[in-house]
């Protein structure tokens, strides 16, 4: 066993691992990268630490002095991955959180000593993040990292996760992953297509803005700055939404190959799988699907022991992508 | 072509409260135009004045976003399923 300085040396390098049983096409082979084996938990170790570690960088964080606090909008991964990361470096972390997630998320965050502040559920992401910036206007003297117009998110997928496929993967011909603030698409689409420029990069997201109800009219609407500044339209070539049913149906069916993850990587494989059904027949390719958290935040749902349509309608109320 | 529109909560008000209608039109632009004709509410609110999608308005074809499909020209085949979204904050991770 390799034996690490620190915790955080352990972010990265997740595994890839064949689930083409769950293939809808022979010959299209189907593999997961499984972020939730990042210590916190989720693909969001990644973004946390670097844009912590960009912070001191630049000098808007300086290590080792007391009283520095950071605010940041999270419905549950970034909150986490930065909790862990402040608990560590010494800084005070306020997440601004939607009442409607899941309560492991919350007691995870007041695990590693976040200071959370609720904002309304039925506004979703978007009430958080405009929270988090009338927060930030009022205390400039609080660090606001910003996770959807900070340049360190889709840098380090350029420059750990997309390397790591390609390593793993040489055979890749088609990303999938979900589209929340667009990093991971960003940064690991950017990377692979520049190393095989006729790769296909698939976005999966959920029928977010269809309960949303906190927008007055669709001025109110919001593109993650990042998706815009990395020309996201041109990088991916489809975006499909996966619904509640199918995400939690795809998450049971992961279980059939040994994988216990997240209602999100439920929805990611589903995209997966509709990208092996557009191939043509006869025609091989190889899929790389991001798995961006295990199951254990999402017990108390009952994804996977109560009624489907029961599961259906509460997860229609919660954040869970 | 006939298909049906699932509207978003924040459009129903100005597109007389329906969750679900009945369109035609052979494109997304030409059905898009039709409900600005049929509800002046929403003009503005789906098309810009040069005949693109609003930038925070989302188009699905059977669940898959028209932009990468051709954009307002993407072709609607009889039953086809459209869904309009707002563009929301997602980074729910």
């Amino acid at each position: 066993m390799t034996r690490y300085a620190s915790v955080l040396d352990l972010i990265g390098n997740t595994p890839v691992v064949d689930v083409s049983a769950l293939s809808p096409k022979p010959g299209v082979t189907i593999l997961a990268k499984l972020e939730g084996r990042n210590p916190a938990g989720s693909v969001k170790d990644r973004v946390a630490l670097s844009m912590v570690d960009a912070a001191e960088r630049n000098g808007r964080l300086i290590p080792g002095q007391d009283g520095q606090t950071l605010l940041e909008p999270s419905s549950g991964n970034t909150g986490i991955a930065l909790a862990m990361v402040c608990r560590l470096r010494g800084y005070h972390l306020k997440v601004v959180l939607p009442t409607n997630v899941s309560p492991e998320r919350r007691q995870l965050l007041v695990a590693f000593g976040a200071e959370i502040i609720d904002s309304p559920g039925n506004e979703g992401s978007n009430g958080a993040v405009r929270l988090a910036q009338s927060l930030s206007t009022d205390h400039p003297e609080w660090i606001f990292l910003y996770q959807y117009a900070n340049p360190a998110n889709p840098l380090v997928h350029y420059t750990t996760t997309g390397p790591e496929i390609l390593a793993d993967v040489p055979e890749i011909t088609h990303f999938v992953a979900g589209l929340g603030t667009s990093g991971t698409l960003m940064g690991v689409g950017r990377y692979l297509k520049e190393q095989r420029p006729g790769i296909q990069i698939w976005a999966v997201e959920p029928p977010s803005g269809e309960t949303v109800d906190g927008l007055r009219n669709l001025d109110d609407g919001y593109v993650p700055p990042i998706f815009s500044d990395n020309d996201g339209e041109k990088l991916l070539d489809r975006r499909v939404i996966i619904r509640p049913r199918e995400s939690i149906e795809w998450t049971r069916r992961l279980t059939e190959v040994g994988l216990f993850s997240g209602l999100s990587a439920g929805a990611v494989v589903a995209g997966a799988a509709k990208c092996a059904a557009s191939i043509e027949d006869g025609q091989s390719a190889t899929i790389v699907a991001l798995i961006a958290d295990d199951g254990w935040k999402y017990l108390s749902t009952g994804a996977w022991s109560d009624d489907l349509d029961e599961v259906v309608e509460r997860a229609k109320a919660t954040i869970y992508f | 072509m006939s298909a049906v529109l699932r509207v978003p909560t924040v459009l129903r008000p100005a597109m007389g409260g329906a969750t679900v209608i009945a369109v035609e039109g052979s494109t997304v632009g030409e059905v898009l135009f039709k409900l600005t004709t049929t509800y002046p509410a929403v003009k503005g609110q789906l098309l810009n004045d040069d005949g693109t999608l609003h930038r925070f308005l989302n188009v699905y074809v059977n669940d898959d976003d028209v932009r990468y499909l051709g954009g307002v020209d993407a072709l609607i085949a009889n039953d086809d399923e459209i869904t309009l979204l707002p563009a929301v904050a997602g980074g729910l991770w």
